[in-house]
């Protein structure tokens, strides 16, 4: 219970994925200003912007709508997020070895914090926050499938086992997946599933500062943005880890195997960031089109390459 | 409580009021986030909601519709809330302080913590009033 408790809470869990989160925020800010050739905020600027809000504004709750659903969402987002980054941390991590079917346990609750931005939303009561949470549908409903093609497609190369820490033994036996064709282009695929699911730039319809004012977020102040913020460093850590687990060999942490698995982290976030910074936010009907009949079209392209053993 | 200051003023997130304005000060503002000033190295980032702004800048004359405008905006922010009037108008008014539909200078509907006087002020300047405004905090 107490190893339990210690694991959700601190090494792999809230704490850990929380800093490193934090650090890899700073990393996409940074390299962002460094594309627009600017000099980009000091190191420590997520963690001031966190305690900013959480220590020194005042929270408003909605007037029209529900207070106690509007507060809880950002809560309930942190859990998944922390929940989806524990099972993900302590396979990749070689703490534990997971359990049987962890990977679509992992898979449903990284969409909690999506659903927690929309019930949250809904319930402030704003006319914008609608508009961005139903965007937000739209999008889920859009990637969500890619995203399961891409899993199903791991699942495939190694015949049938749907925990992490087998994939991830599989690969270290033998070659990392994205060494192949259908690898490949299941990491293009995933690349931006995740870049939907973190919302960055080219699908950020739903948080849009210039036409509806940061959307899902335009209530939120104070502490409960804080929150939504923490939400953010977590889930801009797990999914480039989760990626890692799935193609890029997972993480060794002996010697200098440490320095790989660091730099395959910041590698995946440096793409995340130069997609996000070369490229124009796209209309919700584009992404899902983008989705439906491209991403899934590359997807079962590389499930068909698997069955035939490339 | 040192702790808390220090966070609030590493990190200014800006909301921009722009009134009745010339646009000059809207673009001179505009410059302070562009590549060559760079704001974002001290943390102060332009966000689109109220609900998220630690700094509500002014600028440009306030006219009887922009007053109610302000006030509103005023008291949706949250509050440890600065408010910074840039330009000669929002400052005094300028060339329209005898105006018909002028409602006086911003000053005298919301409290405000720091002048930027110009016509308009150069980013140097409104980087200089920010610094000196976060000098106080």
């Amino acid at each position: 219970m107490a190893v339990n408790l210690f694991y959700f809470l601190v090494f792999p869990g809230l704490l850990f994925t929380a800093v490193t989160g934090a650090f890899l925020s700073w990393f996409d800010r940074k390299i962002s200003a460094r594309v627009q050739f600017r000099q980009g905020p000091p190191l420590l600027q997520p963690f001031y912007d966190f305690f900013k809000l959480l220590l020194v504004k005042e929270t408003i709750l909605p007037k029209h709508g529900s207070p106690l659903i509007f507060l809880l969402a950002p809560v309930f987002a942190v859990f998944g997020a922390t929940m989806a980054g524990v099972f993900i941390l302590l396979p990749l991590l070689n703490i534990t070895s997971g359990f049987r079917g962890d990977l679509l346990v992992i898979f449903y609750l990284l969409t909690i914090p999506s659903f927690s931005y929309i019930i949250g939303a809904l319930a402030s009561g704003n006319p914008l926050a609608a508009v961005g949470s139903s965007r937000e549908m739209k999008l889920i409903m859009s990637y969500e499938l890619t995203f399961l093609l891409v899993i199903a497609g791991i699942i495939m190369k190694t015949e049938q086992k749907i925990d992490l820490y087998s994939i991830i033994q599989a690969q270290q036996a033998g070659a990392p997946f994205i060494g192949s064709i259908s690898g490949v282009i299941l990491f293009i695929v995933g690349i931006f599933c995740i870049q939907a699911k973190l919302a960055l730039v080219p699908f950020d319809m739903p948080e849009a500062e210039a036409e509806i004012t940061e959307g899902i977020f335009i209530e939120y102040s104070g502490a409960a943005y804080a929150m939504i913020k923490l939400t953010k460093y977590i889930m801009l850590f797990i999914l480039p880890a989760f990626l890692i687990a799935l193609l890029m060999n997972g993480f060794r942490l002996d010697g200098i195997h440490i320095l790989w698995a660091v730099l395959k982290v910041l590698a995946v976030v440096l793409v995340l960031t130069l997609i996000r910074n070369t490229n124009p936010r796209v209309k919700i009907k584009q992404a899902v089109s983008f989705f439906f009949l491209w991403m899934n079209l590359l997807a079962v392209i590389a499930l068909v390459l698997i069955s035939f053993g490339y | 409580m040192g702790f808390k200051n220090y966070c609030f003023k590493k990190s200014l997130w800006v909301f921009h009021f722009g009134g009745a304005s010339c646009n000059n000060c809207d673009i001179e503002i505009l410059d302070c986030l562009t590549p060559r000033h760079d704001l974002e190295r001290f943390g102060i980032l332009l966000v689109g909601s109220i609900r998220h702004a630690d700094v509500l800048l002014v600028n440009g004359s306030i006219n009887r519709r922009d007053k109610d405008r302000l006030i509103e905006l005023y008291n949706q922010a949250p509050k440890p809330l600065l408010v910074v009037a840039i330009g000669a108008c929002g400052c005094t008014g300028g060339i329209f302080a005898e105006g018909n539909t002028f409602a006086g200078p911003v000053d005298k509907i919301i409290p405000v913590n720091a002048y930027i006087p110009g016509c308009p002020p150069k980013p140097e300047a409104i980087i200089a009033g920010i610094v000196k405004l976060v000098g106080t905090i």
